[in-house]
């Protein structure tokens, strides 16, 4: 498959190099794989780096060394939702053990995987800076805080929602 | 109720906005230092003010703006680090939540000490909506004339961009920050040479913390002397703390530096205190990496005297007896809590952390992980506890950059202070599977504030 940004994925890139001195485009590399990320699939798959590569005058190697040391960027395809659950210490002590279990009942998956109908990913991240709103995951471009079972299901029940619509 | 410098306005309806924080007398700063002020005399009034790094170092901020190279023709910058990893730590996400344009007044004014007119915000990926908030705020600063060419009419230039990074603790190291703005992987650098000579795209950089960016507002607008008078001692101003944990009121609270730790953790106006009636067994009082310590020493120094929420008194003891103020990320366990558990996820973390350049930090910080996690599962052996002490030791002061002292000081202190809880893991392998070892460190009765 080969991937092209549309005209405003193309002027967000622009947006995005021109921050940086003449020259130092590469300096866009975290900017531009987010952008890529979230344009297409939600992973980076290895065409996808090459053009983002090409784009930003860089060799290919340049930009897998980099997706693969930050854990923000997947490098194998994951479910349309991402429920990135907390499992360090503070969250830890507020409970997270409980929500992670409850998470993995209720989707029948195990952290790493992804539901059959692709919908959901599971996956156990250290601590992302909500640690007084514990326990807590990333969803997306949001934090969902203070999880409790209730509001698990009730979460589950919002994404599907967006999805059988 | 202490004094508020930061966050006072933070509830302030529409406070976000430019239009607001305008009217409630942002941006004075910036005009004062623009027009009655030269970089000289900022840098001048932020020594004054004894302001050190709210980063976690506490290095004085003045000092360390002194020590950026000038060399002719060559662009510097500042770097804001937004990175905020460090587990307990929320503080600087309020900061940039609730107060955008707090944070790029700062940034005006030490851009314009700094003598740099392109500024970055590093901050971390998992902050999206932040970035969008900040995003915003620029727009709104620049067209009301605070960016961009020739602001309030004198000639200085000033651009702020947000940068955001990928997932990666590591990348609040300064140097490691400077890499991944680069556009590479957050390997820290070898110092010298110091961003101050050398730093992002070799030009002269000064990195420094949210907080204390913001912090410069206040010290600007009353003037480096009165803001010194704040506090005490070589701890002046105010701090924000992020409280989490088993208390009533998680949450960032700004504290001036005079107030108790037990205030702090009891009184209504904070924590007010344990969740659900409960004993205090434990805290980390300044974010993951700085020394766990027990209830007695937490509240009261090793000879008995009031401990104070300020670098000076929390570090009272020294690594022996006492701990840090670091980020002001305040973890409190109660008697519930398990601290071999909580030592483990702290290991985990810092394994899953570690760039791997350096052997000592990226060996260590999995054998600290695997040993930990048999003691955990009950297949520890009491030699495992002297063994996880020689690991740390053998990291600590061995790397390239600080995260492998901070990797091992949680797990040295957990050993230092909690050796009976981790001897009773291992010697009751079954029964530490399902109940606790609660409170039984303390010999004398715990300290219960009426
Ligand atoms: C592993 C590691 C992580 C760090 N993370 C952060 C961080 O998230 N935010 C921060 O401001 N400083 C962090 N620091 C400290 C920075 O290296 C640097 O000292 C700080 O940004 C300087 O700013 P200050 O003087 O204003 O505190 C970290 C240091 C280390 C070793
Ligand atoms: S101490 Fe750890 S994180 Fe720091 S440079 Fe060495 S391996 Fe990397
Ligand atoms: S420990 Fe979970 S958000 Fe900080």
């Amino acid at each position: 498959m080969t991937y092209t940004f549309n005209e405003t994925q193309m002027a967000e890139l622009n947006r995005l190099v021109a921050h940086y001195p003449e020259g130092k485009q590469k300096s866009a590399l975290l900017p531009a794989l987010h952008l890529a990320q979230e344009s297409f699939d939600g992973w980076l798959p290895t065409e996808l780096m090459d053009y983002v590569a090409s784009l930003l005058h860089i060799e290919p190697i340049e930009v897998y060394e980099v997706a693969s040391f930050y854990s923000m960027f997947n490098l194998k395809p994951v479910g349309k939702f991402i429920f990135e659950v907390c499992q360090t210490g503070p969250c830890m002590i507020s409970g997270s053990d409980d929500i992670i279990a409850y998470i993995q009942q209720q989707l029948t998956i195990k952290p790493g995987e992804t539901t059959k109908d692709g919908v959901f990913t599971l996956k156990l991240v250290e601590c992302l800076g909500a640690c007084g709103y514990a326990p807590m995951m990333q969803v997306g471009k949001v934090f969902r805080e203070h999880l409790t079972k209730e509001k698990v299901d009730s979460i589950i029940a919002e994404y599907r929602a967006t999805v059988t619509k | 109720m202490g004094v508020k410098l930061l966050i006072d306005k933070a509830n302030v309806p529409g406070i976000r906005t430019y239009e607001v924080y305008r009217r409630e007398g942002g941006y004075r700063s910036v005009e004062k230092a623009l027009k009655e002020m030269n970089p000289e005399s900022i840098v001048e009034e932020v020594k004054k003010s004894g302001l050190r790094g709210r980063g976690g170092a506490g290095f004085p901020t003045g000092m360390k703006w002194s020590f950026i190279a000038k060399p002719e023709g060559v662009p510097r910058h500042l770097v804001c680090n937004a990175d905020e990893s460090e587990p307990g730590t929320f503080k600087d996400r309020y900061l940039m939540e609730f107060l955008p344009h707090l944070l790029l007044e700062g940034l005006i004014v030490s851009s314009f000490a700094l003598g740099a007119n392109d500024t970055y915000i590093y901050i971390r990926g998992e902050y999206a909506w932040i970035t969008d908030i900040l995003e915003e705020a620029i727009n709104e600063a620049k067209a009301n004339g605070w960016l961009g060419k020739n602001i309030l009419g004198t000639g200085f230039e000033c651009n702020i961009y947000v940068h955001r990074g990928a997932g990666a603790y590591i990348c609040g190291e300064e140097t490691a920050l400077i890499e991944s703005l680069e556009g590479k992987r957050g390997n820290p650098r070898i110092k010298p040479p110091f961003p101050a000579i050398k730093g992002v795209w070799q030009r002269p950089t000064v990195v420094n913390n949210v907080e204390t960016l913001a912090a410069i507002v206040p010290i600007i607008n009353m003037g480096g002397e009165e803001y010194a008078k704040i506090g005490i001692g070589r701890s002046t101003g105010t701090k924000l703390i992020s409280a989490c944990g088993n208390i009533n009121k998680p949450g960032v609270y700004e504290i001036d530096m005079t107030i108790s730790v037990e205030e702090f953790i009891y009184s209504d106006e904070y924590c007010g205190g344990i969740k659900g009636g409960k004993q205090l067994k434990a805290c980390i009082p300044g974010g993951s990496s700085v020394p766990i310590l027990p209830a007695n020493l937490l509240l009261k120094t090793a000879t008995g005297e009031t401990r104070y929420m300020n670098y000076e008194s929390l570090s009272d003891g020294g690594f022996a007896t006492g701990s840090m103020l670091g980020s002001g990320g305040f973890i409190v366990l109660d008697e519930d809590q398990c601290i071999v558990k909580n030592t483990l996820t702290l290991a985990r973390f810092y394994r899953h952390e570690s760039c791997g350049q350096c052997s000592p930090c990226r060996e260590g910080t999995g054998w600290m992980e695997k040993i930990l996690h048999k003691i955990e599962h009950g297949h520890g052996t009491l030699a495992d506890i002297d063994l996880l002490w020689d690991i740390q030791r053998k990291i600590e002061g061995n790397t390239i950059c600080p995260l492998g002292d901070a990797a091992a000081w949680p797990v040295a202190a957990a050993i230092r202070h909690f050796r009976d809880e981790f001897e009773w893991h291992i010697n009751n392998p079954d029964l530490s599977q399902t109940s606790n070892f609660g409170l039984q460190h303390y010999a004398d009765p715990i300290h219960v504030p009426a």
